[in-house]
């Protein structure tokens, strides 16, 4: 029988709950006999090439293009799961969501007390994706089956999570696994 | 500013003997005379009375009726309640925009005219309805919204609008209002004529435990709406220690859809004063405080007055009716339009001159209450029946209304009716022979208790209004045929938003959550499982608020998903592909197409 698949994704994240799935130590050796990764920035492979098992989602979406992939994500996968705080609620980036788009472009190019920014100009190249007007969480864009909090969520949380769901356990995390005090 | 802002403030302050605890009448004071508070008249005002500035500030930016920042001379506010938007507010509020060249929250540019939207005024009877000052004008259209602007343009004189006074007492030289009573069943307790002085007379011929006795024997239950037992509130009270003790009389009456207390303080205030005294003589309280909202403060000077005679007639001050050492006597803390302060240790903490914030409970007012002394709270409506059941006896009271619930019960009906009004009824009537009695039969829903009561439908109306079933506070608004119960419970849970007082995060976050969610169901983007995501949060803003506000705030949504579950249920659509309805990529990057001048590639 094949191998199930994983996808796994960065939306507007920082890579640090890839690095945390990095960071499962040799249980990586287990996982690559367990699964398949399809698209992912692990094996770099850009589009999807089947269905998948689980979906893994870093970050929330800040653009047209993450709302584009999350899309896809969920077109392609049977589980989707919101890894981390900012797929989960947006995190740092959504702290722009109180400030209007213009004004955060303008402090970002022209009026910020270390722009250097010679042109006078806001990026605009036709290859930028159009940003959101807000930073949105996952589950207010597309249906999200599970949320896996942290900043990032620790390596044993997401091993503990993405073993239970390929093997159709019910996702028991202990206390330990989930509390950030 | 100036020197003689300096010196008026200081006057207000001195008028209230330079006292933190009457910060509410010297706002209230300094906002009537110069028209807003600024920061100026904060400081003076912390520095007379010794208060860090906080304290001043956070009392001038709570309430509706307070401002930092300069208002029109004259401030029209105009009810946004459910019932004057059935009546067309919006066509008189379109003619204010018009004729005043401003919108809701914005002043004219001579400074001249404001204009607000409030909630409910206590005129749904009446509506659709507006404020101007303290003035009621009722019955608005677009025609008397244009004449009213005219006119005040002309003299600035909201009083001049008043061409024609309401019925009973509204015409009296100290009210000269144009609201109508619309006293349509006057009922055997509270509309039955009584004799000035009499239930007091009996009430000191007897013992104070004989009093707290007899209103337990009537088996009295607060007519506010949470019906607690009366005798057994004032007897905790009794029994608790402390110096001094306090009744209130809480007539902030909020809850949307109410105005009995209105009618009760025009037409009964003798009845409520004598009420608050037996109270007093119960409880060993020497003094009483009636919180008047700021909606009702036409009605302020009617009620001094009638405070004077009643000093002047040995039924207030020392030795009252020659009884010696019965001493009691009444102060009016007038509101300033912040529905919370209808909940009772939010208008302690009014009276105290803070915020109108909510206090913990335990413990009870009862115990620790006004300035942290034992202290009673009841409705205007319960101190009427106090003195009926002291000048008839208990077994007169008793004769009436259903086996938990003796006596009756003021409704104040308004809506898709016939005959809105103030209805004097026998607990134990049902719904829907309430709803023959206001002409409104046809109703396809009836709110019963206001925004924090619930949402009744037909098939329910064969249930009694009592504490055991549907208990109320008095309103009952009614919704004819092609009225749309999800904008019902919307227009509630704005009026929730609004008010919330901020201090619990379920309140003030999780009501918004609510509200956005149905916007997204009554829209056609709803899926059936956002029945449960609003049924779940709903039950959690419940359990985890600390006062009554928070704690009935997500009724409007959970009655209407009880009771109304088929117009939900047609709304929503499973969502197959998981790519959710609620979220608009287009609106999302409206923004940005406009910033960068591009299309999406993506999302054509």
């Amino acid at each position: 029988m094949a191998k199930p698949k994983v996808a796994t994704t960065s939306l507007a994240g920082c890579f640090g709950c890839h690095m945390s799935l990095l960071d499962i130590d040799d249980r990586i050796l287990k996982l690559v006999e367990l699964v398949d990764f399809d698209k992912s920035p692990i094996d770099d492979i850009k589009k999807f090439t089947g269905r998948c098992a689980v979906g893994l989602i870093e970050g929330g979406c800040c653009n047209e293009e993450n709302v584009h992939v999350l899309q896809d994500f969920r077109k392609h996968c049977d589980i989707l799961v919101s890894v981390g705080d900012c797929a989960t609620m947006g995190g740092i980036p959504a702290m722009r969501n109180t400030i209007p788009l213009a004004e955060c472009l303008e402090e970002a190019y022209l009026n910020g007390p270390t722009v250097h920014n010679p042109s006078g100009r806001i990026p605009n190249d036709p290859e930028i994706p159009l940003l959101l007007d807000k930073v949105y969480p996952c589950h207010e864009v597309v249906k999200i089956d599970y949320h896996l909090p942290g900043c990032p969520p620790p390596a044993d949380t997401i091993w503990q999570a993405l073993t239970a769901l390929l093997n159709n356990n019910p996702l028991d995390l202990p206390y330990e696994l989930i509390k950030y005090d | 500013m100036s020197q003689s802002l300096q010196d008026t403030v200081q006057q207000i302050c001195r008028d209230h003997q330079n006292d933190r605890g009457r910060l509410m009448d010297i706002v209230t004071g300094v906002q009537a005379k110069f028209g807003y508070v600024n920061q100026q008249a904060i400081d003076l005002i912390a520095k007379s009375v010794n208060a860090p500035r906080v304290d001043v500030e956070s009392v001038v930016s709570f309430y509706a009726f307070f401002s930092p920042t300069p208002k029109g001379k004259v401030t029209i506010r105009l009810c946004n309640d459910i019932i004057d938007r059935m009546h067309g507010s919006a066509r008189s509020a379109q003619a204010f925009f018009d004729d005043l060249g401003i919108g809701f929250g914005e002043t004219t540019a001579d400074g001249m005219i404001s204009l607000e939207s409030v909630p409910c005024i206590g005129l749904s009877d009446q509506a659709p309805a507006a404020l101007i000052n303290d003035v009621p004008v009722t019955c608005l259209t677009s025609d008397s919204a244009h004449d009213i602007v005219a006119e005040l343009k002309t003299h600035m004189d909201p009083q001049k609008l008043v061409k024609s006074f309401g019925d009973g007492k509204n015409s009296d030289p100290l009210i000269r209002s144009m609201v109508r009573n619309n006293i349509r069943q006057p009922g055997p307790i509270i509309f039955s004529p009584c004799v000035r002085g009499e239930a007091i007379k009996k009430a000191l011929s007897i013992s104070p435990a004989e009093v707290i006795r007899a209103i337990k024997t009537a088996r009295l239950r607060g007519r506010g709406g949470a019906g607690f037992p009366t005798g057994i509130k004032w007897e905790f009270c009794r029994a608790a220690e402390g110096d001094r003790k306090y009744v209130l009389c809480n007539a902030d009456e909020g809850e949307p859809g109410t105005f009995k207390d209105r009618v009760l303080l025009t037409e009964r205030a003798d009845r409520v004063f004598a009420g608050m005294t037996i109270a007093g003589y119960a409880l060993g309280a020497e003094e009483g405080i009636l919180y008047l909202r700021g909606e009702y403060a036409y009605l302020r000077t009617y009620l001094e007055d009638v405070l004077t005679k009643r000093r002047g007639d040995g039924l207030l001050g020392k030795d009252i009716l020659g009884k010696k050492g019965f001493n009691f006597d009444i102060r009016i803390q007038m509101g300033a339009g912040a529905y919370i302060c209808g909940e009772e240790t939010s208008l302690i903490s009014s009276c105290e001159g803070l915020r109108g914030d909510p206090k913990n409970r335990p413990p009870f007012p009862a115990q620790k209450g006004y300035l942290g002394y034992p202290s009673v709270v009841n409705n205007v409506e319960t101190f009427c029946c106090v003195t009926k059941i002291l000048e008839l006896g208990p077994a007169s009271f008793n004769e009436h209304g259903s086996a938990g619930s003796s006596g009756t019960k003021l409704l104040s009906i308004a809506g898709d009716c016939t005959t809105p009004g103030v209805f004097e009824v026998d607990f134990g009537i049902t719904l829907g022979e309430v709803l023959k009695l206001a002409g409104a039969e046809n109703a396809i829903a009836v709110q019963v208790g206001g925004p924090s009561g619930q949402l009744v439908s037909p098939k329910d109306y064969g249930r009694k209004i009592c504490f055991d079933d549907l208990a109320t506070g008095g309103s009952i608004m009614t919704f004819g045929p092609g009225r749309d119960v999800l904008k019902i419970a919307q227009c509630f849970m704005e009026f929730f938003i609004e008010e919330s007082c901020g201090y619990c995060t379920p309140c003030r976050v999780g009501n918004v959550l609510l509200k956005e969610r149905l916007e997204q169901i009554a829209a056609g983007r709803g899926q059936p499982s956002d029945l449960d995501y609003l049924q779940d949060l709903g039950e959690t803003i419940k359990t985890t608020s600390r006062c009554g506000l928070g704690q009935t705030s997500p009724n409007p949504i959970l009655s209407t998903l009880k009771n109304f579950r088929e117009v939900y249920e047609k709304l929503v659509r499973p969502c197959e592909d998981g790519l959710l309805p609620t979220f608009d990529i287009h609106a999302a990057i409206g923004q940005a197409k406009r910033i960068t001048g591009r299309e999406s590639v993506v999302f054509k």
